[in-house]
């Protein structure tokens, strides 16, 4: 990649973004324009996947919304996204957490990770 | 029909995305456009035609070839790699030795991007011309991606010339017409154009205002 392609997608990261891994359980605040004014909604679901690098890193929240399964992918440097919440940290075993789709209720649960790696 | 055309030389440098306000991602391709340096200027008069030549880039003069050594001397400017010509009606507003930079153009200005596209080698019709090819199934063998006829029987009893075929596929010039500039950087000399420019990374492009752009309305 050339240098000032890469300083152009350097100035667009945002640093204010909290560290996340799939299977952590995340409340997005997003910027929804409705007409002229905006205001936030609030997606909290699980992380399934985190793709990509730099600027085109994308995730992926799946939440169960009234029996239906939701997923939902954001841009990580988004400007559309307030801020982000880590609401639980999960234990799992994968990058991926397609798993999930199958599974309801109970099954679907995570585990607690605990202690905190350092990273 | 008077047409003031802005233009500029540039290099591709490559692909990236860019959000704006509201989060929307816009894929633009970024060009260092420039600075260009007007060799010589062609006036109806002299030239029977009204146009621009620009140099680009940077080479070593022992490189520069004696017919281009010329044009450079006569502007009295160093030899650059490239040269163009921009077809305009107001070529005499500009000076030989005059510096063409990338404000030439401004955000949301629509532009034409003119390049040598990839080079795809020898290319079946599928890919070469959009052929749909023949069927996957009902007992076609081992010719998928073949044309199908290519003509009739004894009359006329050729191919017609023209016939498109398999054959050499791209790095050819080619021109994207009507694309937005998203955004200049003064500071750096670089066009953000929003969608795919002809090329890849490194290429010339001649970047110029579009042709079909809608006319300003006038009294």
């Amino acid at each position: 990649m050339h240098t000032a392609i890469a300083e152009l997608e350097q100035a667009q990261v945002r640093d204010d973004i909290p560290g996340f891994r799939p299977g952590d359980t995340l409340k997005v605040h997003v910027r929804v324009k409705e007409g002229n004014r905006s205001r936030i909604q609030v997606f909290q679901g699980v992380v399934i996947r985190r793709q990509g690098g730099g600027i085109r890193e994308t995730f992926t929240v799946r939440k169960i919304s009234y029996g239906v399964g939701v997923e939902r992918t954001f841009p990580v440097h988004s400007p559309s996204i307030d801020h982000i919440e880590t609401v639980t940290r999960g234990k799992v075993r994968r990058a991926k957490l397609y798993y999930l789709r199958d599974l309801r209720g109970k099954a679907a649960r995570i585990k607690e990770r605990r202690e905190t790696p350092a990273s | 029909m008077a047409t003031q055309m802005k233009g500029i030389l540039g290099t591709k440098l490559g692909m990236t995305q860019v959000f704006d306000d509201s989060g929307q991602v816009t894929p633009v391709t970024v060009v260092k456009a420039g600075p260009c340096v007007v060799t010589a200027v062609r006036t109806p008069d002299r030239d029977g035609y009204s146009a621009v030549q620009f140099g680009y880039g940077e080479i070593d003069p022992r490189k520069v070839n004696k017919p281009a050594t010329g044009v450079f001397a006569q502007a009295g400017v160093t030899p650059r790699r490239y040269l163009a010509e921009l077809r305009t009606d107001d070529a005499s507003e500009y000076q030989v030795g005059q510096e063409v930079t990338a404000e030439v153009f401004a955000a949301g200005q629509l532009v034409d991007a003119t390049g040598t596209s990839k080079g795809k080698g020898t290319a079946g019709v599928m890919k070469r011309h959009g052929f749909k090819g023949l069927s996957s199934s009902h007992g076609t063998q081992r010719k998928h991606r073949s044309p199908g006829s290519i003509g009739a029987c004894a009359t006329p009893g050729r191919v017609f010339k023209g016939v498109r075929m398999a054959g050499r596929m791209g790095a050819v010039r080619t021109t994207v017409q009507s694309l937005t500039v998203h955004s200049v950087d003064t500071d750096r000399g670089l066009l953000l154009i929003k969608g795919a420019v002809p090329g890849s990374a490194g290429g010339l492009i001649l970047v110029r205002s579009a042709a079909k752009a809608p006319v300003a309305k006038e009294a």
